[in-house]
């Protein structure tokens, strides 16, 4: 069963997992991010981390640390990328994600948001998910990867770190009877074959070549599966918080 | 001497307080609480206050103001136990004789005996005839206040126990009871009076004045127990922040400190600060009612994945990252996959583990159960590391096929090695 084919040639420098190419977004463009986050001292070290403009495209216009003040500066500024904490004093990330729904959804300047957090819990996660974020990444992330994590978001596409496909897999998977009329709410099997490989921690061009196709392929399937999440709030992500004794 | 003892007694004394027992007693467990307290048998008590009452009733009126200033307490004396015990009774194991407590039998001794007592009581003593016809309104008061405060003291002794739910209906009919004698008894006194043309009206009136009072004193009384029970909830709130501010206190500070004591030496300080999160996480995000502390053997691949992982991360040194869908108790098979699993991290931490973090992702779906384990080093050759041969082959894949499962080694695409084990679960476990 074994194949170990000859891997000399590869070395462990899959490290940094470049999730998609950073040069071809880190070099012409820029990148406008508010940061809330209501520890001042990891704004800081984000700040210091991704905040060099001229090496990362990234550029950190505002910062706020609570909801109100999140709403406000998000309002000003008009970023295209809020990495937004899940909990935050007045009412946590969701209730920033709800005020400025009416931003997210502008055609021509959408603000996307981008859930950054420690939290272990799958309720926290989701919720933010099901909010409208376009992704999560837990705060261990290297810098490297947050960048990237930040590009892929403002381009539109989804960022879904392993623990949080372990997260949607497990919300998609006690479907023990199925609704007969709710087909658009499950997950595909190619979209399950790919939240695995994330969960196994590959990163989508790994997973380009694991499954012979291409990486707008992956990516589709990905924001597919986040659409899925944010609309799908019946049956199994019902059953599944209720299960949790999250409602 | 109940009374020349009794004035000092009342008193708050820091050692021993008195408390009426909730526990064996007839009436209001003045006597038995007394008892205790004194380190007097309760028959003694019990007939003093009687003896007390012959004396022109003094004895129920002491026993009343016992009743109504001495709080409630868990005790009291036993007339088997010593009573130098009955003080330290108070402790929560107290709890435990309550719930299990006998039915009053003793009520219906003591509401006899009350008869009996009351009854000489009238034959002897020579009232006026005019006082004598308020003995049956007196009487009647008595009973009814004496059965809404009894009332009042088992409801405070439910909020101990927490019992009482299912004996709703039978609070409810105790002090309907009590309100009824009550009134009945005031009602009488008028109906004496020979204003018995008047009792209308003045019932009117005092429905009114009753009005009166629940409209202005109402909205104060609301506030009062909604304030009460808001301190409550602060309470409960604030225990809870002090066992939470207890772990964080323990745990964190204790690994703060080592960290600073071993700032020099990095991969000391980043298995102390893993560590330290991990405990945490699991302290904080574990759902209620698993328990916060380990169990002493994982008895779920979850659990089990997540448990080896952490060893194996403590020893190694090499972050583990660990995703876990789904959940199934460990039979054999399963067990075996687990063991495969943990010899799978070792590998990846000792091998591969400069790569960056080994990558652990479990899943149980139906009857399956997998687990891959992958790491980012130089990838792993089977034929360049002949001593290795054995142990993976042996530990790994040997030990998933006696068992019915399927191991695979593979190098991933862009560096790194991925251990993939697959077992089939037991049939009877569900």
């Amino acid at each position: 069963m074994s194949d170990p084919t000859d891997t000399n040639g590869t070395t462990g420098a899959g490290a940094a997992e470049p999730a998609q190419a950073p040069g071809d977004s880190a070099g012409g463009r820029h990148v406008r991010v508010v940061l809330v986050d209501d520890h001042r001292m990891f704004r800081t070290g984000v700040q210091a981390e991704i905040g060099q403009t001229e090496q990362t495209g990234v550029e950190v216009v505002g910062e706020a640390a609570d909801v109100d003040q999140a709403v406000t500066v998000i309002t000003a500024t008009r970023p295209e990328v809020v990495l937004l904490d899940v909990h935050l004093p007045g009412g946590g990330g969701v209730e920033v994600l709800r005020r400025c729904s009416p931003l997210m959804s502008d055609a021509e300047r959408p603000v996307r948001f981008l859930a950054l957090s420690v939290s272990d819990a799958a309720e926290d996660v989701i919720g933010v998910i099901r909010g409208g974020a376009r992704g999560y990444v837990t705060k261990t992330i290297t810098g490297t990867d947050l960048v990237n994590s930040i590009f892929r978001v403002q381009e539109g596409d989804a960022v879904f770190s392993p623990r949080l496909a372990g997260f949607v897999l497990d919300a998609f998977a006690s479907t023990d009877a199925p609704p007969v009329d709710e087909d658009l709410d499950r997950l595909t099997q190619r979209e399950r074959e790919v939240l695995r490989l994330i969960a196994r921690g590959y990163a989508y061009k790994e997973i380009a070549k694991q499954l012979f196709i291409s990486v707008k392929t992956v990516e589709s399937h990905v924001s597919a599966v986040l659409r899925k999440l944010q609309l799908s709030n019946r049956h199994e992500l019902t059953r599944w918080a209720t299960a949790r004794r999250l409602v | 001497m109940p009374e020349a003892a009794a004035a000092p007694l009342v008193e708050p004394r820091p050692p021993r307080k008195l408390y009426r027992s909730s526990d064996g007693r007839w009436l209001g467990g003045v006597a038995r609480g007394l008892a205790g307290h004194l380190g007097l048998p309760v028959v003694w008590v019990r007939l003093v206050f009687a003896g007390l009452f012959m004396a022109d009733g003094l004895g129920a009126l002491l026993y009343a103001a016992f009743w109504f200033f001495v709080p409630l307490g868990i005790g009291g004396v036993g007339d088997q136990k010593p009573p130098s015990l009955v003080t330290t009774e108070t402790a929560p194991d107290g709890r435990r004789r309550l719930v299990a407590r006998k039915p009053d039998k003793g009520q219906i001794v003591a509401l006899l005996l009350m008869v009996v007592v009351a009854t000489v009581f009238v034959g002897n003593v020579n009232l006026g005839s005019g006082a004598k016809a308020y003995l049956l309104p007196a009487v009647l008061v008595g009973a009814g206040v004496a059965l809404v405060w009894r009332q009042a003291d088992n409801a405070r002794r439910a909020r101990w126990v927490e019992v009482g739910r299912r004996r709703r209906t039978i609070t409810l009919l105790r002090t309907g009871a009590g309100v009824l004698l009550v009134t009945a008894g005031v009602s009488g006194t008028f109906v004496l009076q020979g204003s018995t043309a008047h009792l209308g009206s003045v019932l009117q009136a005092a429905l009114a004045v009753i009005v009166g009072i629940t409209l202005l004193a109402g909205p104060y009384l609301v506030r009062m127990t909604q304030d009460l029970s808001e301190e409550r909830l602060m309470r409960i709130r604030a225990q809870e922040r002090a066992e939470v501010a207890a772990h964080v206190h323990d745990s964190v500070l204790h690994t703060l400190t080592l960290i600073q004591r071993n700032a020099e030496n990095a991969g000391e300080v980043r298995r102390l600060a893993r560590a330290q999160e991990r405990d945490l996480r699991t302290w904080l995000y574990k759902p209620e009612g698993t328990g916060k502390e380990e169990a002493d053997e994982p008895t779920t691949v979850a659990d089990a994945v997540r448990r080896n992982a952490a060893e194996v991360e403590d020893k190694h040194g090499v972050p583990i990252e660990v995703v876990v869908v789904g959940d199934c108790p460990l039979d054999d098979g399963v067990g075996a996959q687990m063991q495969a699993a943990r010899e799978a991290m070792v590998n990846a931490a000792k091998y591969g583990g400069e790569g960056g973090a080994v990558q652990v992702y479990a899943e149980v779906e139906g009857r399956t159960v997998f687990v891959s384990v992958r790491d980012r080093g130089p990838g792993f050759d089977l034929d360049s590391i002949p001593a290795d041969r054995m142990g993976v082959r042996e530990s790994i894949i040997g030990r998933m096929e006696r068992h019915g499962g399927t191991a695979r080694l593979r190098a991933v695409p862009d560096g790194g090695t991925e251990v993939e084990l697959e077992m089939e679960r037991a049939e009877k476990t569900s």
